[in-house]
């Protein structure tokens, strides 16, 4: 099993001057906080209304108690001194709550993609859901968006952006016990999000579904995470902030206000977990558009972009194709995709006008995407051959492929004519896939499979090998899902609109059903393809944690001359 | 009505209308910034930051 030590070592064994050793404000106080959270959630549990609330805050009293242990236990381990913020003048990197978010994006990601491949399967043989209420689709279809975009890709931002931050500043995470609270605390999030979605708690917005209580929780775990990495940059011995840290940046911040602007909700009771959203009619489905589509804008694409621009140079070594395009990209993004949220609602109770402005800023939004992709791709330039060896910075730079051709399809897509007919339909499914798929999770494989190594001090992966297999099982379950959702979606869409000669609709729903069948098939045969590379992948992060070769690390004055 | 003008309706319809030259001259500043011949030794230097942490 992986035991906690692979995360919580000790940095290094320098010699502790001897000072008496107390608590720090920190440890005392959240030590505290926690003590009566746990108090406090017994009685919530106690007094519940319903049986997942009495569940989730029994869960959380346990929890609490043992983030107080953790402190306590961590406390008396800890030397008196607090890990120096350098040694022998060069920064002391935190990698240990990076390397907790790796562990936590790879076992996401493989339960994330099984329950899609369950789901899937489910849309091609109903029988599947075996008539319980905890897998039913309408249950399982949060858990699968919410453990693959908020789970895995969460946990992937929040690795990484630890990663970029630090070393990109020369600086280490300011916190002590900050750093662990936001990674622990985040999944901590994922966890009542996702249990709450099988026992039926759910506010029923899409991709913003976890209940009240958990939209709080999630708010102090995210204020701590934006101190953590604004910290961090303030005390950068840096001078320039590097672009992939404004991206990060801007991520951090738009999600805590689209979260704080979709979320105003009336809990029915303090001891319930059912509430009602603040926001009523078409105002409610603009601001959940307005989030819906930004959560993909600055969560999906921005946060991401945060990676190509860090990982793609240093893989690659090569510099940024144009640092200036990387600029305009960068703001061209932040003002154009906040807009784009009405393309959600075309032909809604939504104001034409509105529909309208959506669909406009949606087709400029063409604009940055390709600037940022073409940044990307001839970043590579000079070191177009490594294409060929180095299947790692073939799987990042195929994302950002992905991400060109999804960024296109998109605009396209919001242009009400083509909307008209792919709205509603498996066209949608197949769009969120090619980017959801091919540019999320190709670039967080590859950035997993160079951070890995990096942080747990290893010469290189277990097996390149592994990878090449990993990227072309992948690659073709991508093929395999979207194009037979371009199938099946179009075909839906001309179907629904076809009338008789008679003026009357050619097919009944059911028969737009039976002709989907074949492509739900060849879809689930795709989402199978993708699951089993990501098995594969973490056999071989294992493997390199497990048995990989340590780096050596030499001292600079001793490096060979070349 | 809001065909009226009045100091009212002119201050409002300003309001609600000067964020879009507001926006775009914004965005234009921050193009002239990052095409600023003085700046360009500053990005080509940053475009190379990830190659050169320890």
């Amino acid at each position: 099993m992986f035991s906690g030590c692979v995360f919580f070592q000790r940095e290094s064994a320098m010699p502790q001057p001897s000072i008496s050793k107390t608590m720090t404000t920190g440890e005392s106080g959240l030590a505290f906080i926690f003590a009566v959270t746990a108090f406090l959630c017994l009685i919530a549990s106690a007094k519940a209304l319903d049986a997942p609330f009495a569940f989730h805050a029994a869960l959380s009293a346990a929890a609490s108690l043992a983030a107080v242990f953790f402190i306590i236990n961590r406390y008396y381990d800890r030397p008196a001194a607090l890990p120096p913020a350098e040694i022998n003048g060069r920064p002391n990197y935190n990698m240990g709550p990076i390397k907790f978010t790796a562990f936590m994006a790879m076992f996401w990601g493989i339960a994330g993609f099984l329950v899609g491949l369950i789901i899937a399967s489910q849309l091609a043989w109903p029988a599947l859901n075996f008539d319980l209420p905890w897998i039913q689709f309408g249950r399982l279809r949060p858990l699968h968006t919410s453990a693959v975009i908020f789970a895995f890709g969460g946990n992937v931002l929040i690795g990484t952006s630890f990663y970029v931050v630090q070393k990109s500043c020369r600086a280490r995470l300011v916190g002590d016990l900050a750093p662990w609270f936001v990674v622990l605390g985040y999944n901590y999030f994922i966890l009542i999000a996702g249990t709450g979605y099988l026992l039926g708690v759910t506010q029923s917005k899409e991709y913003a579904e976890p209940e009240w209580y958990a939209d709080l929780w999630l708010t102090i775990v995210w204020v701590a995470y934006l101190l953590v990495f604004l910290g961090t940059i303030i005390k950068r011995k840096e001078p320039h902030i590097f672009v992939a840290n404004w991206f990060y940046l801007a991520f951090i911040v738009t999600i805590a206000v689209l979260h704080l602007g979709n979320n105003p909700a009336l809990p029915v009771s303090f001891f319930g977990s059912k509430s009602y959203i603040a926001w009523g009619g078409i105002q409610d489905a603009m601001f959940q558009w307005w989030y819906g589509h930004n959560a993909v804008g600055f969560f999906l694409t921005a946060g991401f972009l945060a990676i190509m621009y860090y990982f793609i140079p240093k893989r690659a070594e090569r510099p940024v194709y144009s640092y200036r395009l990387s600029i305009i990209h960068f703001w061209a993004l932040i003002f154009l995709y906040i807009w784009a949220g009405p393309h959600h609602l075309h032909y809604t109770a939504l104001p034409d006008w509105t529909q309208t402005l959506g669909m406009t800023f949606s087709i400029m939004l063409w604009m940055p995407s390709w600037g940022g992709m073409i940044n990307g791709l001839m970043t590579l330039s000079g070191a177009w051959d490594k294409l060929r060896t180095d299947p790692v910075l073939r799987m990042l730079v195929v994302s950002v492929a992905f991400y060109g051709m999804s960024t296109f399809e998109g605009p396209m897509m919001s242009i009400k004519v083509v909307n008209s007919l792919s709205h509603y339909t498996d066209w949608t499914i197949g769009h969120v896939h090619s980017g959801a798929l091919g540019w999320v999770g190709f670039v967080s494989f590859g950035a997993l499979y160079c951070l890995v190594p990096w942080v747990w001090n290893r010469k290189g992966l277990y097996s390149l090998k592994l990878v090449n297999w990993h990227f072309w099982i992948a690659t073709l379950g991508i093929v395999l899902y979207i194009s037979a959702m371009w199938v099946s979606g179009i075909l839906q869409g001309l179907m629904w609109r076809a009338y008789t000669s008679l003026g009357f609709l050619e097919y009944s729903f059911i028969e737009t059903v039976e002709a989907m069948h074949p492509f739900y098939i060849i879809r689930a045969a795709g989402g199978a393809l993708f699951l089993i590379g990501a098995l594969i992948m973490a056999y071989n992060l294992w493997m390199t944690v497990r048995v990989g070769e340590q780096e050596v690390q030499m001292p600079v004055a001793l490096q060979p001359a070349e | 009505m809001k065909a009226i003008l009045t100091l009212d309706n002119l201050a409002s319809g300003l309001v609600t209308t000067i964020w879009t030259p507001v926006f775009v001259a914004i965005f234009l500043a921050i193009i002239a910034y990052a095409f600023w011949p003085r700046n360009k030794a500053v990005f080509d230097e940053a475009a190379s930051l990830p190659l050169r942490e320890e």
